[in-house]
Protein backbone atom coordinates (compact mmCIF):
# COMPACT_ATOMS: atom_id res chain seq x y z
CA UNK A 1 0.00 0.00 0.00
CA UNK A 2 2.84 2.34 0.49
CA UNK A 3 4.06 1.92 -3.02
CA UNK A 4 0.08 2.55 -4.15
CA UNK A 5 0.32 5.63 -1.94
CA UNK A 6 3.98 6.95 -3.37
CA UNK A 7 2.35 6.99 -6.65
CA UNK A 8 -0.18 9.45 -5.01
CA UNK A 9 2.27 11.61 -4.05
CA UNK A 10 4.06 11.51 -7.20
CA UNK A 11 0.67 12.18 -8.77
CA UNK A 12 -0.17 15.14 -7.41
CA UNK A 13 3.29 16.68 -6.61
CA UNK A 14 3.63 16.55 -10.86
CA UNK A 15 -0.18 17.96 -10.86
CA UNK A 16 0.22 20.93 -8.31
CA UNK A 17 3.38 22.31 -10.04
CA UNK A 18 1.41 21.75 -13.36
CA UNK A 19 -1.29 23.63 -11.96
CA UNK A 20 0.14 26.42 -10.37
CA UNK A 21 1.71 27.10 -13.77
CA UNK A 22 -1.62 26.20 -16.49
CA UNK A 23 -3.65 28.41 -13.43
CA UNK A 24 -1.61 31.22 -13.56
CA UNK A 25 -1.34 31.51 -17.54
CA UNK A 26 -5.12 31.38 -17.17
CA UNK A 27 -5.69 34.28 -14.80
CA UNK A 28 -3.04 36.81 -16.58
CA UNK A 29 -5.21 35.97 -19.84
CA UNK A 30 -8.48 36.45 -17.98
CA UNK A 31 -7.22 39.82 -16.45
CA UNK A 32 -5.67 41.37 -19.51
CA UNK A 33 -7.43 43.76 -20.69
CA UNK A 34 -5.56 44.13 -24.25
CA UNK A 35 -8.78 44.13 -26.99
CA UNK A 36 -6.88 41.79 -29.42
CA UNK A 37 -6.87 39.12 -26.51
CA UNK A 38 -10.74 39.25 -26.15
CA UNK A 39 -10.80 35.67 -28.15
CA UNK A 40 -8.36 33.90 -25.99
CA UNK A 41 -9.76 35.69 -22.94
CA UNK A 42 -13.53 34.48 -23.84
CA UNK A 43 -12.03 30.82 -24.20
CA UNK A 44 -10.36 31.16 -20.77
CA UNK A 45 -13.97 31.63 -19.38
CA UNK A 46 -15.58 29.18 -21.19
CA UNK A 47 -12.59 26.86 -19.81
CA UNK A 48 -13.09 28.03 -16.37
CA UNK A 49 -16.65 27.56 -16.16
CA UNK A 50 -16.66 23.91 -17.96
CA UNK A 51 -14.04 22.60 -15.85
CA UNK A 52 -15.21 23.73 -12.43
CA UNK A 53 -18.91 23.24 -13.61
CA UNK A 54 -18.02 19.07 -14.21
CA UNK A 55 -17.18 16.72 -10.87
CA UNK A 56 -13.47 15.74 -11.27
CA UNK A 57 -14.68 11.83 -11.11
CA UNK A 58 -16.43 12.27 -14.40
CA UNK A 59 -13.67 14.58 -15.68
CA UNK A 60 -10.92 11.41 -14.73
CA UNK A 61 -13.79 8.99 -16.23
CA UNK A 62 -14.04 11.08 -19.59
CA UNK A 63 -10.75 11.70 -20.34
CA UNK A 64 -8.95 8.15 -18.78
CA UNK A 65 -11.42 6.22 -21.06
CA UNK A 66 -12.49 8.47 -23.80
CA UNK A 67 -8.94 9.10 -25.07
CA UNK A 68 -7.95 6.12 -25.18
CA UNK A 69 -10.90 5.09 -27.39
CA UNK A 70 -10.57 7.40 -29.78
CA UNK A 71 -7.61 5.03 -30.95
CA UNK A 72 -5.56 8.33 -32.47
CA UNK A 73 -1.97 7.10 -32.20
CA UNK A 74 0.16 10.10 -30.40
CA UNK A 75 -2.16 10.39 -27.79
CA UNK A 76 -1.58 8.62 -24.67
CA UNK A 77 -3.10 5.71 -23.27
CA UNK A 78 -1.40 5.36 -20.13
CA UNK A 79 -3.91 5.96 -17.20
CA UNK A 80 -1.53 7.48 -14.80
CA UNK A 81 -0.38 10.00 -17.00
CA UNK A 82 -4.33 10.39 -18.51
CA UNK A 83 -5.25 10.83 -14.83
CA UNK A 84 -2.79 13.93 -13.96
CA UNK A 85 -3.71 15.39 -17.21
CA UNK A 86 -7.46 15.41 -16.27
CA UNK A 87 -6.73 16.67 -12.70
CA UNK A 88 -4.35 18.98 -14.17
CA UNK A 89 -7.45 20.13 -16.53
CA UNK A 90 -9.86 20.87 -13.51
CA UNK A 91 -7.67 22.42 -10.68
CA UNK A 92 -6.14 24.38 -13.03
CA UNK A 93 -9.70 26.21 -13.29
CA UNK A 94 -9.78 26.28 -9.85
CA UNK A 95 -6.72 27.41 -9.33
CA UNK A 96 -6.85 30.46 -11.94
CA UNK A 97 -10.50 31.63 -10.15
CA UNK A 98 -8.13 31.97 -6.81
CA UNK A 99 -4.99 33.72 -8.63
CA UNK A 100 -7.61 35.60 -10.78
CA UNK A 101 -9.14 37.48 -7.40
CA UNK A 102 -5.71 37.98 -6.03
CA UNK A 103 -5.04 39.96 -9.60
CA UNK A 104 -7.97 41.50 -9.31
CA UNK A 105 -7.16 42.44 -5.53
CA UNK A 106 -3.95 44.48 -6.30
CA UNK A 107 -5.10 48.18 -6.81
CA UNK A 108 -5.06 49.54 -10.77
CA UNK A 109 -2.14 52.28 -8.90
CA UNK A 110 0.40 49.74 -8.48
CA UNK A 111 0.45 48.81 -11.95
CA UNK A 112 0.47 52.98 -12.78
CA UNK A 113 3.45 53.42 -10.77
CA UNK A 114 5.04 49.96 -12.01
CA UNK A 115 4.16 51.27 -15.84
CA UNK A 116 5.92 55.31 -14.55
CA UNK A 117 8.52 53.20 -13.64
CA UNK A 118 9.35 52.66 -17.06
CA UNK A 119 7.95 48.71 -17.00
CA UNK A 120 6.23 47.22 -20.11
CA UNK A 121 2.61 45.67 -18.92
CA UNK A 122 4.08 42.14 -18.63
CA UNK A 123 6.91 43.24 -16.61
CA UNK A 124 4.72 45.27 -14.31
CA UNK A 125 2.96 41.97 -13.82
CA UNK A 126 5.79 39.77 -13.18
CA UNK A 127 7.46 42.09 -10.73
CA UNK A 128 4.76 44.06 -9.30
CA UNK A 129 1.31 42.47 -9.58
CA UNK A 130 1.67 38.68 -9.65
CA UNK A 131 3.91 38.83 -6.55
CA UNK A 132 1.77 40.73 -4.48
CA UNK A 133 -1.36 38.41 -5.64
CA UNK A 134 0.38 35.88 -5.19
CA UNK A 135 1.19 36.52 -1.01
CA UNK A 136 -2.60 37.25 -0.64
CA UNK A 137 -3.84 34.31 -2.20
CA UNK A 138 -1.61 31.73 -0.63
CA UNK A 139 -3.81 30.36 1.87
CA UNK A 140 -6.67 29.38 -0.90
CA UNK A 141 -4.63 28.23 -3.11
CA UNK A 142 -2.97 25.79 -0.42
CA UNK A 143 -6.70 24.89 0.06
CA UNK A 144 -6.75 23.75 -3.03
CA UNK A 145 -3.35 21.63 -2.63
CA UNK A 146 -5.04 19.98 0.51
CA UNK A 147 -8.32 18.92 -1.91
CA UNK A 148 -5.89 18.18 -4.81
CA UNK A 149 -3.96 15.86 -2.26
CA UNK A 150 -7.06 14.04 -1.51
CA UNK A 151 -8.62 14.09 -5.03
CA UNK A 152 -5.78 11.73 -6.54
CA UNK A 153 -7.56 9.00 -4.81
CA UNK A 154 -10.28 9.71 -7.64
CA UNK A 155 -7.83 8.19 -10.08
CA UNK A 156 -8.05 4.41 -8.85
CA UNK A 157 -11.70 4.79 -10.94
CA UNK A 158 -8.99 4.21 -14.17
CA UNK A 159 -7.85 1.32 -11.55
CA UNK A 160 -4.74 2.47 -11.08
CA UNK A 161 -2.97 1.02 -7.95
CA UNK A 162 -2.52 3.64 -5.43
CA UNK A 163 -3.01 3.94 -1.77
CA UNK A 164 -7.33 3.71 -2.10
CA UNK A 165 -7.42 1.60 -4.86
CA UNK A 166 -5.15 -1.30 -2.91
CA UNK A 167 -7.05 -0.80 0.51
CA UNK A 168 -10.31 -2.08 -1.07
CA UNK A 169 -9.00 -4.76 -3.36
CA UNK A 170 -7.88 -5.94 0.14
CA UNK A 171 -10.52 -4.95 1.77
CA UNK A 172 -12.94 -7.29 -0.46
CA UNK A 173 -11.05 -10.02 -0.57
CA UNK A 174 -10.58 -10.09 3.19
CA UNK A 175 -13.51 -8.57 4.74
CA UNK A 176 -11.45 -6.41 6.65
CA UNK A 177 -11.60 -2.77 6.70
CA UNK A 178 -8.43 -2.20 8.55
CA UNK A 179 -6.54 -1.38 4.97
CA UNK A 180 -9.00 1.37 4.14
CA UNK A 181 -8.13 2.81 8.05
CA UNK A 182 -5.02 2.43 6.87
CA UNK A 183 -5.40 4.32 3.69
CA UNK A 184 -7.06 6.93 5.81
CA UNK A 185 -4.32 7.33 7.66
CA UNK A 186 -2.06 7.88 4.98
CA UNK A 187 -3.66 11.01 3.32
CA UNK A 188 -3.81 12.52 7.21
CA UNK A 189 0.06 11.82 7.27
CA UNK A 190 -0.07 14.44 4.37
CA UNK A 191 -2.92 16.79 4.75
CA UNK A 192 -2.75 17.26 8.40
CA UNK A 193 0.84 19.10 8.17
CA UNK A 194 -0.12 20.88 5.51
CA UNK A 195 -3.00 22.14 7.03
CA UNK A 196 -1.00 23.38 9.87
CA UNK A 197 1.35 25.35 7.92
CA UNK A 198 -1.79 27.16 5.89
CA UNK A 199 -2.86 28.09 9.65
CA UNK A 200 0.31 29.32 10.70
CA UNK A 201 1.02 31.18 6.95
CA UNK A 202 -2.93 32.86 8.01
CA UNK A 203 -2.42 33.98 11.39
CA UNK A 204 1.22 35.30 10.10
CA UNK A 205 -0.46 37.42 7.93
CA UNK A 206 -2.95 38.61 9.86
CA UNK A 207 -0.43 39.71 12.08
CA UNK A 208 1.60 41.27 9.19
CA UNK A 209 -1.54 43.16 7.89
CA UNK B 1 16.65 80.77 -7.26
CA UNK B 2 19.33 82.70 -8.99
CA UNK B 3 21.90 80.02 -8.75
CA UNK B 4 19.66 77.36 -10.92
CA UNK B 5 20.31 76.96 -14.95
CA UNK B 6 17.94 79.42 -16.64
CA UNK B 7 14.94 77.92 -18.88
CA UNK B 8 16.44 76.94 -22.18
CA UNK B 9 14.56 74.95 -24.94
CA UNK B 10 11.11 73.03 -24.82
CA UNK B 11 10.86 69.90 -23.06
CA UNK B 12 6.97 68.99 -23.12
CA UNK B 13 4.97 71.17 -25.20
CA UNK B 14 1.59 70.35 -24.85
CA UNK B 15 -1.34 71.68 -27.45
CA UNK B 16 -4.86 71.44 -27.80
CA UNK B 17 -5.68 68.48 -24.90
CA UNK B 18 -8.73 67.59 -24.32
CA UNK B 19 -9.96 64.44 -22.58
CA UNK B 20 -13.62 63.54 -21.20
CA UNK B 21 -14.12 60.79 -18.83
CA UNK B 22 -17.92 59.45 -20.10
CA UNK B 23 -19.56 62.90 -20.19
CA UNK B 24 -17.59 64.85 -18.01
CA UNK B 25 -14.77 66.93 -19.79
CA UNK B 26 -11.92 66.79 -17.89
CA UNK B 27 -9.17 68.82 -20.06
CA UNK B 28 -10.75 70.80 -22.54
CA UNK B 29 -8.12 72.32 -24.65
CA UNK B 30 -4.48 72.68 -22.85
CA UNK B 31 -2.03 74.93 -24.18
CA UNK B 32 1.28 74.66 -22.04
CA UNK B 33 5.18 74.36 -22.64
CA UNK B 34 7.83 73.19 -20.02
CA UNK B 35 11.15 74.22 -20.95
CA UNK B 36 14.53 72.82 -19.50
CA UNK B 37 15.65 73.49 -15.72
CA UNK B 38 11.85 75.23 -15.55
CA UNK B 39 9.45 74.55 -12.66
CA UNK B 40 5.61 75.03 -13.65
CA UNK B 41 3.43 74.60 -10.46
CA UNK B 42 -0.21 73.95 -11.64
CA UNK B 43 -3.05 75.18 -9.12
CA UNK B 44 -6.73 74.81 -8.81
CA UNK B 45 -9.35 73.10 -7.25
CA UNK B 46 -10.00 69.23 -7.16
CA UNK B 47 -11.05 68.28 -10.10
CA UNK B 48 -10.05 71.05 -12.07
CA UNK B 49 -7.93 68.40 -14.28
CA UNK B 50 -4.46 69.34 -12.96
CA UNK B 51 -3.75 65.45 -12.12
CA UNK B 52 -5.21 64.23 -15.50
CA UNK B 53 -2.73 66.41 -17.38
CA UNK B 54 -0.12 65.14 -15.50
CA UNK B 55 -1.08 61.36 -16.39
CA UNK B 56 -1.50 61.99 -19.44
CA UNK B 57 1.56 63.41 -19.90
CA UNK B 58 3.46 60.38 -18.58
CA UNK B 59 0.94 58.36 -21.14
CA UNK B 60 -1.01 56.71 -18.49
CA UNK B 61 -4.69 57.77 -19.67
CA UNK B 62 -5.30 58.21 -23.52
CA UNK B 63 -5.91 62.08 -24.73
CA UNK B 64 -8.76 62.53 -26.79
CA UNK B 65 -7.57 65.40 -28.95
CA UNK B 66 -4.80 67.47 -29.27
CA UNK B 67 -0.67 67.00 -29.58
CA UNK B 68 1.67 66.32 -26.53
CA UNK B 69 5.68 66.85 -27.85
CA UNK B 70 8.70 65.42 -25.77
CA UNK B 71 11.73 67.25 -27.03
CA UNK B 72 10.09 68.07 -30.30
CA UNK B 73 8.65 64.88 -31.01
CA UNK B 74 4.79 63.60 -31.17
CA UNK B 75 4.21 61.47 -28.03
CA UNK B 76 0.26 60.69 -28.27
CA UNK B 77 0.48 59.46 -31.79
CA UNK B 78 -0.92 55.21 -31.56
CA UNK B 79 2.41 54.60 -33.02
CA UNK B 80 4.24 55.84 -30.29
CA UNK B 81 5.41 53.39 -27.87
CA UNK B 82 4.84 54.67 -24.45
CA UNK B 83 6.86 52.52 -22.84
CA UNK B 84 9.93 54.14 -24.40
CA UNK B 85 8.58 57.73 -23.34
CA UNK B 86 7.65 56.54 -19.69
CA UNK B 87 11.72 55.63 -19.70
CA UNK B 88 11.90 59.46 -20.18
CA UNK B 89 10.27 60.40 -17.38
CA UNK B 90 9.77 60.85 -13.79
CA UNK B 91 6.74 60.33 -11.74
CA UNK B 92 5.57 60.73 -8.45
CA UNK B 93 2.23 60.25 -7.25
CA UNK B 94 0.52 61.71 -4.90
CA UNK B 95 -0.47 58.25 -2.47
CA UNK B 96 3.35 57.34 -2.82
CA UNK B 97 2.41 54.05 -4.63
CA UNK B 98 5.78 52.08 -3.29
CA UNK B 99 5.85 48.41 -4.06
CA UNK B 100 5.21 47.30 -0.74
CA UNK B 101 5.94 43.99 -1.21
CA UNK B 102 10.07 45.09 -2.05
CA UNK B 103 12.49 46.30 0.01
CA UNK B 104 13.67 50.25 -0.51
CA UNK B 105 16.36 49.74 -2.47
CA UNK B 106 14.77 47.46 -4.68
CA UNK B 107 11.76 49.58 -5.11
CA UNK B 108 14.26 52.39 -6.48
CA UNK B 109 16.73 49.93 -8.67
CA UNK B 110 13.85 48.02 -9.85
CA UNK B 111 13.11 50.90 -13.19
CA UNK B 112 17.09 51.17 -13.61
CA UNK B 113 17.63 47.35 -13.73
CA UNK B 114 14.56 46.17 -15.91
CA UNK B 115 13.58 49.19 -18.00
CA UNK B 116 17.39 50.52 -18.54
CA UNK B 117 19.38 47.76 -18.37
CA UNK B 118 21.42 48.67 -15.74
CA UNK B 119 23.32 45.88 -13.82
CA UNK B 120 22.76 45.17 -10.29
CA UNK B 121 25.62 46.43 -8.41
CA UNK B 122 25.76 50.11 -10.61
CA UNK B 123 21.87 50.40 -9.85
CA UNK B 124 22.04 49.77 -6.97
CA UNK B 125 25.10 51.70 -6.05
CA UNK B 126 23.29 54.73 -7.88
CA UNK B 127 20.32 53.97 -5.61
CA UNK B 128 22.04 54.29 -2.91
CA UNK B 129 23.77 57.64 -4.03
CA UNK B 130 19.92 58.90 -4.35
CA UNK B 131 18.68 57.48 -0.89
CA UNK B 132 21.66 59.04 1.12
CA UNK B 133 21.09 62.22 -0.95
CA UNK B 134 17.60 62.70 0.16
CA UNK B 135 17.75 61.23 3.57
CA UNK B 136 17.67 58.15 3.78
CA UNK B 137 20.86 56.21 4.15
CA UNK B 138 20.64 53.39 5.64
CA UNK B 139 17.11 52.15 5.16
CA UNK B 140 17.55 50.28 1.85
CA UNK B 141 16.56 47.04 3.44
CA UNK B 142 13.64 48.60 4.79
CA UNK B 143 10.46 48.05 3.61
CA UNK B 144 8.25 50.74 2.52
CA UNK B 145 5.59 50.09 5.33
CA UNK B 146 8.14 50.37 8.10
CA UNK B 147 8.81 54.19 6.91
CA UNK B 148 7.14 57.39 7.72
CA UNK B 149 4.91 58.94 5.06
CA UNK B 150 7.39 61.80 4.31
CA UNK B 151 10.07 59.16 3.69
CA UNK B 152 7.78 57.19 1.80
CA UNK B 153 7.51 60.07 -0.81
CA UNK B 154 10.97 60.48 -0.81
CA UNK B 155 11.65 56.87 -2.22
CA UNK B 156 9.35 57.79 -4.52
CA UNK B 157 11.04 60.36 -5.82
CA UNK B 158 14.32 58.75 -5.40
CA UNK B 159 12.54 55.85 -7.76
CA UNK B 160 11.10 58.51 -10.38
CA UNK B 161 14.85 59.65 -10.54
CA UNK B 162 16.84 56.31 -10.63
CA UNK B 163 15.72 56.23 -14.64
CA UNK B 164 17.56 59.87 -15.03
CA UNK B 165 14.37 61.47 -16.45
CA UNK B 166 14.42 64.19 -18.83
CA UNK B 167 11.32 66.00 -16.83
CA UNK B 168 9.55 64.94 -13.40
CA UNK B 169 5.99 64.75 -13.15
CA UNK B 170 4.70 65.60 -9.20
CA UNK B 171 1.14 65.25 -8.58
CA UNK B 172 0.34 66.96 -5.19
CA UNK B 173 3.32 64.73 -3.57
CA UNK B 174 2.47 66.87 -0.38
CA UNK B 175 -0.81 66.28 -0.04
CA UNK B 176 -1.15 62.47 1.11
CA UNK B 177 1.17 63.53 4.15
CA UNK B 178 0.75 64.76 7.77
CA UNK B 179 1.56 68.44 7.94
CA UNK B 180 4.80 67.61 9.98
CA UNK B 181 6.26 65.53 7.33
CA UNK B 182 5.24 67.91 4.26
CA UNK B 183 8.60 70.09 4.64
CA UNK B 184 10.97 67.17 3.98
CA UNK B 185 9.60 66.25 0.69
CA UNK B 186 9.20 70.08 -0.24
CA UNK B 187 12.63 70.53 0.49
CA UNK B 188 13.88 67.59 -1.69
CA UNK B 189 12.07 69.37 -4.46
CA UNK B 190 13.49 72.64 -3.84
CA UNK B 191 16.95 71.18 -3.82
CA UNK B 192 16.18 69.25 -7.91
CA UNK B 193 14.91 72.63 -8.96
CA UNK B 194 18.19 74.15 -7.44
CA UNK B 195 19.95 71.28 -9.65
CA UNK B 196 18.01 72.52 -12.83
CA UNK B 197 15.59 69.47 -12.40
CA UNK B 198 12.62 70.40 -15.22
CA UNK B 199 9.58 70.06 -13.26
CA UNK B 200 5.53 70.18 -13.60
CA UNK B 201 4.12 69.89 -10.37
CA UNK B 202 0.38 69.77 -9.38
CA UNK B 203 0.15 71.36 -6.02
CA UNK B 204 -1.98 73.24 -2.81
CA UNK B 205 0.80 74.62 -1.31
CA UNK B 206 0.47 77.90 -2.90
CA UNK B 207 3.86 79.11 -0.46
CA UNK B 208 5.88 76.53 -2.28
CA UNK B 209 4.68 76.96 -5.61
CA UNK B 210 5.59 80.53 -5.13
CA UNK B 211 8.84 79.96 -3.83
CA UNK B 212 9.82 76.48 -6.38
CA UNK B 213 7.84 77.79 -9.53
CA UNK B 214 8.86 79.89 -12.40
CA UNK B 215 5.38 80.11 -13.61
CA UNK B 216 2.30 79.41 -12.13
CA UNK B 217 -0.92 78.25 -14.18
CA UNK B 218 -4.30 77.95 -12.68
CA UNK B 219 -6.69 75.43 -13.91
CA UNK B 220 -10.10 75.51 -14.04
CA UNK B 221 -12.37 73.07 -15.41
CA UNK B 222 -9.94 71.85 -17.58
CA UNK B 223 -8.87 74.66 -18.72
CA UNK B 224 -5.67 77.14 -18.00
CA UNK B 225 -7.07 80.28 -17.64
CA UNK B 226 -4.28 82.09 -16.22
CA UNK B 227 -0.73 81.71 -16.42
CA UNK B 228 2.62 83.84 -15.54
CA UNK B 229 5.03 84.76 -12.64
CA UNK B 230 3.98 83.06 -9.69
CA UNK B 231 4.28 86.51 -7.57
CA UNK B 232 1.44 88.21 -9.50
CA UNK B 233 -0.90 85.26 -9.86
CA UNK B 234 -1.02 84.66 -5.83
CA UNK B 235 -0.91 88.48 -5.32
CA UNK B 236 -2.61 90.38 -8.05
CA UNK B 237 -4.58 87.38 -10.13
CA UNK B 238 -6.66 88.94 -13.10
CA UNK B 239 -9.51 86.57 -13.81
CA UNK B 240 -12.44 86.39 -11.38
CA UNK B 241 -12.11 82.30 -10.82
CA UNK B 242 -8.72 82.86 -9.99
CA UNK B 243 -9.24 85.28 -7.42
CA UNK B 244 -12.08 82.93 -5.94
CA UNK B 245 -9.52 79.79 -5.66
CA UNK B 246 -7.51 81.63 -3.43
CA UNK B 247 -9.92 83.50 -1.53
CA UNK B 248 -11.49 80.29 -0.63
CA UNK B 249 -7.60 79.09 0.28
CA UNK B 250 -7.15 82.30 2.09
CA UNK B 251 -10.26 81.79 4.52
CA UNK B 252 -8.96 78.42 5.02
CA UNK B 253 -5.68 79.36 6.03
CA UNK B 254 -3.87 77.53 3.56
CA UNK B 255 -1.75 80.65 2.21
Amino acid sequence: MLEGFWLDVKLFMIVEVLVLIFGLVIAIVRTSKVPALFPIRLLAALYCDFFRGVPVILMIYLIGFGIPALEISGLPTDPVILAGFALTLVYSSYVAEVYRAGIASIHPSQTDAGLATGLTRIQTLRYVVVPQAIRRVRPPLLNDFISLQKDVALVSVLGIAEAFRIAQIETLSTFNYTPLLAAALLYLAVTVPMARILDHITSREQINS
Amino acid sequence: MSTAPRAGKAVIEITGVTKSFGDRRVLDGIDLTLKEHEAIALIGASGSGKSTLLRCIDLLVEIDDGDIFLDGEVITDPSVNPVAIRRRLGFVFQSFNLFPHMSVIDNVTLGSRRAHGVGRDEARERGRELLERFGLGGREDDKPDQLSGGQQQRVALCRALSGQPRALLLDEVTSALDPELVGDVLDAVRDLKQDGMTMLLATHEMSFAREVADEIAFLHEGRIIEQGDPQKILSEPEKPETQKFLRRLLAAGRI
